[in-house]
């Protein structure tokens, strides 16, 4: 202590305290801030028993204590053995579970699950039995395409993916009040997961038939797609010529019917 | 007494000589070559019928011109598209400026458009303003067929002109299909299939059919260049034929008015052709012109770009046609699934009958109407002045009914963007509308007659007892009453220009007629009652006068002039006449 | 005579005002009121001013026009709160209808405030042509039928008709070739095969990739093509395409209803059904892996790829046919056979009674 009271006037001493200050800001932030990247590694235990009473607590009403799932009775829900890590991903960050009822399809709702619960939770929904990893970036992030990948893309996305989500992802009808939900501002992991592990009604399209690189191109296609702005105009909804024809009416013989009784109209009169 | 206005007749005939009056620069100009072509057509002859022709002004007479200069807009805008669009379905490999189909096969059709939009200027506003265009022509028929059918303007003499306006919103119906497929995306490529399925399950003839308008399979390689042909050969000639007949009979019969004073069965009051007429109607088309540019300029519609080449695997959600196939659309969607299967035969019900049913009945209905009306009516006289609806309730609950009937099926064709927007159940909309749109067009019906009467009875009111002042008066025994004051004269005439149609009672003289006849004519004026037992007739000359001294008298008396017990009137409001 | 008669005359019987007929009499036209701009010359200024505004603003927007084509770039975007267009395109739309706009309203507002504005009369004559009109052509007709000596000599009216009515023939035989006959055998070489044959491959649609069984997931869904359409081009490929689209599905086996006549139809849960709708012929691709429902998004017809393509809802009257698939030796996954039935939309030659296991 004595040596750094007496050295504290020497002329390094302010630059030096500025770099141990800038140090330790650097160290504490490194160790508070949530890691890029968590891995629902199944071979940590500690993750699994963490993720096994965040299951207790919220998952396990629905699913069965062990994830066995329950179908009979007013409250279901499937059993999860082979869903992996990727489904719980994809369902619980986007809130789609816990479902706040039962009902024929789980919205979308606010997530109140961090990023380490939900990989806890997926560690241990994997060690119920194997079932597709949370991927990396590298699979889900389209890079370096060209003009060709991406129009391939399209091509993937128009014959797998409109029938249900219509020509640019603006959502569809399902039987029975279900519904294909809408594939505008989505984050390019959480298309890649709904793919991977066909979460609910929609169909699974498993990477050794529709591969990492097909994936890719289709979300790269969706993402230049909704990037690029209505060469035409307004956009009117995106969905096809009902909104064209109710607009048609609206404005087109709306607007000249006001101009019609205009032109018509006898005017104000002097006397 | 202001001047009388001018009317229009040969006393004050111009001299045939040249008039002496000083002449502008534009006249100076344009006074050589008109005395050329005179000289050569007679174009001063050709031109005195027309010069100070009379048309009626008012708004709703103006919705057959947006349907005309729609189609003005749609040949000028559709000859610049012709100019750059490939009527072919060979394959090319996409090399265009649009990069996210860049290296994909398509036809030729489809590169073309997107030639279109993307690289030639003006192109995607062309694009735009045509198939806006096409909408806005669709709709404006539409409206002002409704317009005729509610004022009644399709009696003699014009039900041929009704007729020709029923072909022509046909034709249009078909012109826009063939038009939007042209671009052989997988928007309309999947319509043209629904197209191809519907013409093959037609009973007998189905697969001759097909088989004849694709040149073989579907899709073929003709089909496009076929509908070509229709799209802008034969069917704009036979549109435009038709729009000639319809406006030159519009010509020989003189516009039609709406009732109010000084206008009678034997004229018509309004602005003559050159200027007013002119400068209002070139004006509009101006105007139609120009909001149809700002439409395609503002607002995207159609973009096939998004909707990819035309692939028979592939389809997207919320697959519709255009908004004026859609109550057909409707009608496939809700229809049950009704086939045939006898020995080796197979029946398709449940795409033949709304497939071509439904336009059947939808042009052949509207096409029967007047002559249904007339036969009803007996009436064989001519009708230029138009009928307030509330005047004709159950004319006016009929067509109140087809537009709810229509509105079924409307929504039927969008079913599942119902489903989706408003988070109902799809298949439970399609049970719903199965039955609605049988349920909800009697419904129609009925509320509409009764706010139309209702309506009568509220003219009937201010016929006899005038217009409420909004002053109220406290009689020194306590009464509340508003004061009434008497309508104007032209009101008055207006309110009760129009004809009582009697409800028939049963003929009990046979003589004169045959046995058939007499049937006939028994079941007509069962028609006659059910058309017109409910409708108030006019206040006769007597009542009005009595009414009009029954009130001058009260309010000496008791000065809070007042209604007299309306009970007694109902009995005779309605009429039964022998 | 050669008065003009394109007018009718007060007195004509069409013009006639029938007392009787209207408990109100005719109050006549309405006296003529004038507008502010017919007594205020000020107002009336201001309108022409306005009127020769709206006109001067034309040239300025046709000329904007003419700009905006040669400097604006086609790759300009405008990104202005919830508008994101290419500029070109509004720039040209907005000059161009404007302009049009314009004129218009100006030549409207023109004829509104300043043109005289008194209501003229016409008079109408009846639809019907006069007696006169009606006399002529009834005796001058009588005269043409005379002339034409037709009624003396009836054979030349009856071979007349005769020969009317057949010369339309060669006009309506000459399009019979606007496509091939669908005669039975046509038929059997068209619409009711496809390319399926033993042993051709699924492979997935687009990438054309084969596949093997333990590749595909319960609740998988493949849409998958036969293996030889990548050898044909053009309009075959598209026509092929069109009725050999196929969908793959695997569900667990547990939970389906697998008719006894089908059971080598599959592959451990794995079923190959036609993709095109038995109704009108879109293809479907909208399937539940839960329920196991197939919807076409056309016209709602649903179909239950786990109880033999039954229909279940909609206006579809026929199940969805299945294709027998089975393994090759190299265990990738091929058809056994073409369809049994015909795919697509019925049609009246269709022999039905084979579509139900």
């Amino acid at each position: 202590m004595r040596l750094l009271s007496s050295r504290r006037r020497h002329p390094a001493a302010k630059a030096l305290l500025l770099v141990f200050g800038l140090f330790m800001m650097g160290a504490l932030y490194s160790v508070i801030a949530p890691p890029a990247q968590v891995s629902a590694d199944t071979g940590n235990s500690q993750q699994i028993a963490e993720g096994k009473a965040l299951f207790a607590v919220g998952c396990a009403s629905c699913h069965g204590l062990n994830g066995e799932g329950q179908t009979s009775g007013v409250i279901q829900g499937p059993p999860l053995a082979g869903v992996g890590a990727a489904a719980v991903d994809f369902q619980v960050s986007t809130g789609r579970m816990p479902m706040a009822k039962p009902g024929e399809q789980a919205p979308v709702k606010p997530n109140r699950y961090s990023e380490e619960e939900i990989a806890a939770l997926g560690a241990y929904v994997a060690s119920l039995g194997p079932g597709p990893a949370i991927p990396e970036p590298a699979e889900y992030e389209p890079a370096n395409l060209s003009a060709e990948d991406l129009a391939r893309g399209g091509e993937l996305f128009r014959t797998n993916c409109s029938a249900c989500h219509n020509f640019e992802g603006a959502g569809g009808a399902l039987p029975n009040g279900k519904y294909a939900p809408p594939l505008i501002g989505l984050d390019h992991k959480r298309i890649y997961l709904a793919m991977l592990t066909g979460p609910q009604q929609m169909p699974v399209f498993s990477d050794e038939v529709l591969t990492p690189e097909d994936k890719r191109a289709i979300i790269g296609y969706l993402d230049s797609l909704h990037e690029q702005p209505a060469s035409g105009g307004f956009a009117l909804g995106g969905l096809g010529p009902v909104s064209e024809g109710l607009w048609a009416w609206i404005i087109g013989l709306g607007s000249l019917i006001f101009f019609a009784m205009w032109i018509a109209a006898k005017g104000v009169k002097a006397k | 007494m202001a001047e009388p206005a001018a009317t229009v007749n040969d006393e004050a005939a111009v001299q045939a000589q040249t008039p002496k009056k000083e002449l502008g620069p534009v006249f100076k100009v344009a006074a050589g070559p008109t005395k050329w072509l005179d000289d050569r057509i007679g174009v001063a002859g050709l031109g005195r019928p027309f010069l100070r022709k009379v048309f009626p002004d008012h708004w709703s007479f103006l919705l057959g011109e947006i349907a005309l200069y729609s189609f003005i807009v749609l040949i000028l805008s559709g000859i610049f598209l012709t100019i750059w669009f490939k009527p072919s379905m060979s394959e090319i490999e996409y090399e265009g400026s649009y990069e996210l189909l860049r290296g994909l096969q398509m036809s030729e059709a489809f590169a073309s458009t997107l030639n279109i939009s993307f690289d030639i200027r003006g192109g995607l506003l062309l694009r735009q303003m045509h198939h806006w265009a096409a909408a806005l022509f669709i709709a404006a028929m539409l409206t002002h067929s409704l317009r005729i059918f509610f004022t009644g303007a399709f009696r003699k003499p014009r039900e041929i002109n009704w007729l020709i306006g029923v072909a022509m919103l046909t034709l249009g119906l078909v012109e826009g299909f063939a038009g939007y497929s042209l671009p052989d995306d997988l928007l309309s490529g999947t319509g043209l299939r629904f197209v191809d399925g519907l013409i093959r399950a037609i009973p007998v003839i189905g697969t001759w059919a097909e088989f004849f308008a694709f040149a073989g399979e579907f899709p073929g390689e003709l089909i496009i260049p076929r509908l070509y042909m229709l799209h802008i050969l034969l069917l704009p000639a036979l549109l435009l034929g038709l729009i000639a007949a319809h406006l030159a009979l519009v010509v020989y019969h003189k516009h039609t008015q709406y009732p109010g004073p000084g206008r009678v069965k034997g004229n018509v009051v309004g602005y003559p052709v050159f200027p007013v007429y002119a400068a209002k109607a070139g004006g509009f088309f101006l105007i139609v012109f120009g909001v149809l540019t700002l439409m395609g300029a503002t607002m995207q519609i159609n973009p096939v770009w998004v909707f990819g080449p035309y692939n028979p695997a592939e389809i997207t959600a919320g697959s519709q046609p255009d908004w004026y196939m859609g109550f057909v659309e409707g009608g496939i969607r809700i229809m049950p699934n009704w086939e045939w299967h006898i020995g080796s035969t197979t029946w398709s019900w449940n795409v033949a009958i709304p497939g071509l049913g439904l336009m059947g009945l939808f042009f052949g209905l509207m096409a029967i109407y007047p002559f249904v009306e007339a036969w009803v009516t007996g009436d064989k006289s001519e009708h230029h002045i138009l009928d307030r609806p509330r005047n004709n309730p159950t004319r006016t609950a009929f067509g109140v009914a087809a537009m709810t009937g229509y509105a079924m099926l409307w929504i039927g064709g969008g079913n599942d963007l119902v489903a989706t927007q408003f988070h109902v159940s799809l298949n439970a909309v399609t049970y719903f509308l199965r039955v609605a749109v049988f349920v909800a067009p009697v419904i129609a019906f009925l509320v509409t007659k009764r706010i139309c009467i209702g309506l009568q009875r509220a003219d009937r009111d201010r016929m006899l007892h005038g217009a409420e002042s909004g002053i109220i008066d406290r009689a020194p025994s306590g009464k509340y009453a508003e004061r009434h004051r008497p309508i104007s004269e032209g009101e008055a005439f207006k309110l009760t220009q129009h004809e009582d149609l009697p409800a028939l009672l049963p003929a009990t003289d046979t003589d004169g007629f045959s046995v058939k006849e007499i049937k006939r004519e028994q079941r007509r004026r069962k028609a006659t009652r059910f058309y017109f037992i409910d409708t108030l007739r006019r206040p006769t000359r007597a009542e009005i006068e009595e009414a009009a001294h029954h009130h001058m008298h009260a309010m000496h008396l008791t000065g809070d002039g007042e209604h007299h017990a309306i009970e007694a009137e109902v009995e005779e409001e309605h009429h039964l006449a022998k | 005579m050669s008065e003009d008669t394109s007018h009718g005359q007060p007195g004509s019987e069409v013009a006639l005002v029938d007392e009787e007929r209207y408990p109100v009499p005719d109050p006549g036209l309405e006296e003529h009121l004038p507008r502010l701009t017919d007594v205020d010359q000020k107002a009336a200024d201001r309108a022409t001013r306005q009127v020769a505004t709206f006109f001067g603003l034309v040239p300025i927007l046709s000329i904007g026009f003419v700009v905006v084509y040669f400097a604006v770039p086609g790759d300009a975007w405008v990104d202005f709160g919830p508008l994101r267009a290419n500029s070109r395109n509004l720039l040209l739309g907005l000059t161009f209808g404007l302009a049009l706009l314009f004129l218009g309203i100006g030549a409207v507002h023109w004829a509104r405030k300043l043109m005289d504005d008194r209501e003229m009369i016409d008079y109408r004559h009846s639809a019907a042509s006069s007696d006169d009109d009606k006399n002529y052509m009834l005796t001058e007709l009588d005269k043409v039928v005379d002339e034409s000596k037709i009624t003396r000599r009836k054979i030349i009216g009856r071979t007349l008709l005769a020969a009317l009515a057949t010369i339309l023939l060669p006009m309506i035989v000459g399009l019979a070739d606007l496509g091939p006959w669908p005669t039975k055998k046509k038929r059997a070489e068209t619409i009711e095969r496809t390319i399926w044959a033993p042993g051709v491959r699924v492979v997935q649609d687009v990438t054309f990739k084969p596949i093997k069984p333990e590749d595909i997931e319960i609740g998988q869904l493949i849409n998958a093509e036969p293996a030889n359409l990548q050898e044909l081009h053009g309009s075959e490929f598209q026509i092929e395409k069109a009725k050999a689209a196929v969908i793959v599905v695997r569900m667990d086996p547990n939970t389906i209803t697998i008719p006894p006549s089908r059971e080598g139809w599959q592959i451990g849960g794995i079923l190959c059904y036609s993709k095109i709708c038995t109704h009108v012929g879109c293809p479907i691709s909208l399937w539940e892996q839960q329920t196991h429902h197939l919807l076409c998004p056309c016209h709602q017809s649903t179909f239950d790829l786990g109880d033999a393509g039954k229909v279940v809802f909609g206006p579809a009257a026929r199940p969805l046919p299945q294709l027998p698939i089975t393994t090759d030796a190299e265990g990738y996954i091929v058809a056994q056979r073409d369809f049994l039935v015909p795919v697509g939309p019925s049609f009246f030659e269709r022999d039905s009674r084979h579509d139900s296991p």
